[in-house]
C-alpha cells in the first residue's frame, strides 16, 4: 500500500473520530452529572440533522439551517430533561433508564411517521463537498473541516467547564447534587445547561454525519449514538478529554479495519462493543481512568 | 392456598387444550403471540424487575434461540436448497434433532452466552449492562447477516417445520410461570430482590452479588432462547430483521405495564400489549377523520406505545401489579 492511501485513510479516521467525539461529549456530560445513560442522545443528533435538512428544503441557506438545527436540538434536549427526566430525579435509576428508552423510541418513531423511513439525500453547499486532490491524496473538504470545528468546540467546552462560574457549577454537580443545592445554586438550571451543551454538540455531529454520508433517516442516531457511548466509556466516562480520545480511537479503528481488512468490513459496527467489553474487562474506568463515582470532567 | 393454585393451573391447562381444538385460526394465532411474548416477558422481568439489573438483551437471545432451533429441526436437504449465498457449513448440515431437544439446546446456548457476557458486565455496577446488552443485540444481528455459511445471511431461513402450536406455547408459558415463581420465592430470588433494593446491604449480608446477578441473567437468557425457538417454529420463517430492538421494546412495555418484578402482572401485560397491538392496527392504516384521509402511517402504533411507556414511568411507576403476585392478593384476604 502506498503512502498517499495511508495518509488519506488517516485523515478519514480523524474525521470520523471527531464525529464520535462530539457526540460522546454529550453522553459524558450527562452521565457525569446525572449518572444517566441518555439513550435519547443519538436521536437528538438525528433531530438536528433532520431540522437542517428540512430548513434547507424550505429555502433557508445552509449556515442558517445549521444554527436552526442547533437550536432545535437544544430545545429537544432541554424539553426531554424537563418532561421526562426531571420528575424522576429521586426515582430508582431503572425508571430513569426506561424513560430514556421511551424518549428515544418516541423520537425515532415520530420522525418515522412524519417523514417516512426512507433515507433522504442531504445536500450541502459546494465549498463543503468539494474534493481536494493533493499529491495523490483525494479527500473531500469536509474531512478537513470536521476535525478543525471539533477542536474549536472542544476548547470552548473545556473553557466553559474550567474557567467560568457555570462550568464550576457543572463540575460541582458531578460530585454531590444536594450539597450544591444547599450552596444556593439552582441545580435544575445547571442541568438544563448541560443538556443544552450536549444537544448542541450532538446537532453539530449530526450535521457532520449528514454531510459526510449524504443521507439521513430517522434511525441514523441509533448506531452512531451507541458507538459514541462506547467511545465515552473507552475514554473514561465523566471525562471530556476521555470522550474525545475514545472517539478518535474508535474512528481510527473502524477506518483502518475497513480499509486494510475488507473481509471484516461487514463487522464494522461490532467493533465499538468489542472495545466496550474489553474496557470493562481490563480497565472499567477507561483510559482517562477516574473513579466512576467521582468524575470531574 | 394449594387448592387455589391447583385450580388455577388446571383451568389454564384446560383453556389451552380447549383453545387449540375449538377456536378459529386467527384467535389461536393471537393467543400464540401472547403466549410467546408472555414467555419472553416473564424471563425478561426476572433480570429487570426482580434482580433490578436493567438489560436490553432479549432480541439477541431470542435471535440465537430462533436460529439454533431452526437449524436443528430443518432437514439437511432443505438446508442445501435454501442456502443461496454460500454453501452451508458441514456442521450445519450434520446437526439435526427433534423439536424438544432443539428448544432445550436454544436455551442452553443462550444461557452460556449470558454467562460469557456477565463476566465483563457485572464487574462494574450500574448501567453498563444496559448498553452492553443493547450492543449485544446489534452484534448478533450483524453476525446473522454476515455469517452466510451458518445463517444464510439476510435471506434468513424458510420452511422451518411448524412443530409449535398452542399446546407447546401454552404449555411452556405455564412451565415458565411456575419456574419463575419458584425462583422468586427461593433463596436465590430473595437474594436477587436484596441486590435490587440495596446492593451494599446485600453484600454486607454475605450475598455474592456477582453470582446472583449472573444466575438471574442466565435463567432469563435460557427462557428467552426457548421462546425464540418457539417463535421460529411458529412463524416457520426467520430473518435477521425480525430481531431488532423493537422486540425488546415491546417486552419492556409489557413488564412496565404489568409491574416490574411481578410475574402475574407480566402475564396480564402480555395480554394487554399484544391484544392492544392487534387492536391498534387501524392506526397504521388509512383513516378517515371527518372526511379527511390521513393516509397510512406505519409506526404510529409505536409512537402511541412509547408515549404510554413514558406516561407509565412518570405517573404509574408501579404498573398494574407493583411487585406483588396474584397469589399475594388471596393471602391478604385471608389475614
Amino acid at each position: 500500500m502506498d503512502i498517499s492511501t495511508f495518509v488519506q485513510q488517516m485523515i478519514n479516521g480523524i474525521s470520523l473520530g471527531s464525529m464520535y467525539a462530539l457526540i460522546a461529549i454529550g453522553y459524558t456530560l450527562v452521565y457525569g452529572v446525572l449518572r444517566l445513560i441518555n439513550f435519547a442522545h443519538g436521536d437528538i443528533m438525528m433531530v438536528g440533522a433532520f431540522v437542517a435538512y428540512l430548513a434547507q428544503n424550505a429555502g433557508v441557506p445552509f449556515e442558517l439551517a445549521v444554527i436552526l438545527a442547533i437550536i432545535a436540538a437544544m430545545v429537544t434536549g432541554i424539553l426531554t430533561d424537563k418532561i421526562a427526566y426531571k420528575p424522576l430525579r429521586n426515582a430508582p435509576k431503572i425508571s430513569l433508564l426506561i424513560t430514556a428508552i421511551g424518549i428515544s423510541f418516541f423520537l425515532e418513531n415520530l420522525f418515522n411517521v412524519l417523514f417516512g423511513g426512507v433515507p433522504r439525500a442531504f445536500s450541502a453547499p459546494d465549498y463543503l463537498t468539494k474534493i481536494i486532490h493533493y499529491d495523490g491524496i483525494i479527500v473531500p473538504v469536509t474531512v478537513i473541516i470536521i476535525p478543525v470545528v471539533t477542536l474549536i468546540l472542544l476548547f470552548i467546552i473545556l473553557w466553559i467547564l474550567n474557567k467560568t462560574k457555570y462550568g464550576m457549577a457543572i463540575r460541582s454537580l458531578a460530585f454531590d447534587i444536594p450539597t450544591v443545592k444547599l450552596m444556593g445554586i439552582n441545580a435544575d438550571i445547571i442541568i438544563m445547561l448541560v443538556f443544552a451543551i450536549g444537544s448542541a454538540l450532538a446537532a453539530v455531529g449530526g450535521i457532520f454525519y449528514a454531510v459526510s454520508y449524504p443521507s439521513i433517516d430517522p434511525l441514523m442516531g441509533v448506531i452512531v449514538g451507541l458507538k459514541a457511548f462506547a467511545a465515552a466509556v473507552l475514554g473514561g466516562i465523566g471525562s471530556v478529554a476521555g470522550a474525545v480520545i475514545g472517539g478518535f480511537i474508535l474512528g481510527f479503528t473502524e477506518i483502518v479495519v475497513v480499509a486494510f481488512m475488507p473481509d471484516l468490513g461487514g463487522y464494522k459496527d461490532a467493533f465499538a462493543f468489542i472495545f466496550l467489553i474489553l474496557v470493562l474487562l481490563f480497565k472499567p474506568t477507561g483510559i482517562m481512568g477516574q473513579d466512576l463515582d467521582r468524575s470531574r470532567f | 392456598m394449594k387448592i387455589i393454585k391447583l385450580v388455577m393451573l388446571s383451568v389454564a391447562i384446560l383453556f389451552v387444550i380447549f383453545a387449540q381444538n375449538n377456536l378459529d385460526p386467527y384467535t389461536v394465532s393471537i393467543l400464540n403471540n401472547m403466549a410467546i411474548f408472555g414467555i419472553l416477558a416473564l424471563s425478561y422481568n426476572l433480570i429487570n424487575g426482580v434482580a433490578g439489573q436493567f438489560s436490553l438483551e432479549p432480541n439477541g437471545f431470542v435471535a440465537i434461540g430462533a436460529y439454533v432451533t431452526a437449524l436443528l429441526i430443518l432437514p439437511a436437504s432443505s438446508k442445501i436448497d435454501m442456502f443461496a449465498l454460500e454453501d452451508p457449513a458441514p456442521i450445519i448440515l450434520a446437526m439435526h434433532t427433534s423439536f424438544f431437544p432443539a428448544l432445550l439446546m436454544s436455551g442452553i446456548v443462550a444461557a452460556v452466552l449470558a454467562f460469557i457476557l456477565s463476566i465483563p458486565v457485572f464487574r462494574v455496577r450500574g448501567d453498563y449492562l444496559a448498553i452492553v446488552t443493547l450492543g449485544f443485540g446489534f452484534i448478533i444481528r450483524i453476525f446473522a447477516m454476515n455469517q452466510t455459511k451458518y445463517t444464510n445471511g439476510a435471506m434468513g431461513l424458510n420452511d422451518i417445520p411448524g412443530n409449535a402450536n398452542l399446546l407447546w406455547t401454552g404449555g411452556i408459558i405455564i412451565v415458565t410461570f411456575i419456574v419463575m415463581l419458584n425462583v422468586i420465592y427461593s433463596k436465590y430470588g430473595r437474594a436477587m430482590k436484596a441486590v435490587r433494593d440495596d446492593e451494599d446491604a446485600a453484600t454486607a449480608m454475605g450475598i455474592n452479588t456477582f453470582w446472583i446477578k449472573t444466575y438471574a441473567f442466565m435463567t432469563s437468557a435460557f427462557f428467552e432462547g426457548v421462546g425464540g425457538g418457539l417463535m421460529a417454529s411458529l412463524l416457520t420463517t426467520i430473518s435477521p430483521d425480525q430481531f431488532t430492538f423493537l422486540l425488546t421494546f415491546q417486552l419492556l412495555i409489557i413488564i412496565v405495564l404489568g409491574g416490574l418484578g411481578s410475574m402475574s402482572g407480566t402475564l396480564i401485560g402480555a395480554v394487554l400489549v399484544m391484544g392492544g397491538t392487534e387492536w391498534l392496527r387501524f392506526l397504521d392504516q388509512n383513516m378517515d377523520i371527518f372526511g379527511y384521509n390521513t393516509g397510512a402511517h406505519p409506526g404510529l402504533r409505536m409512537v402511541v406505545f412509547s408515549i404510554l411507556l413514558i406516561i407509565m414511568m412518570l405517573f404509574a411507576r408501579k404498573g398494574i401489579f407493583g411487585s406483588s403476585e396474584l397469589t399475594d392478593i388471596f393471602k391478604r384476604g385471608k389475614q
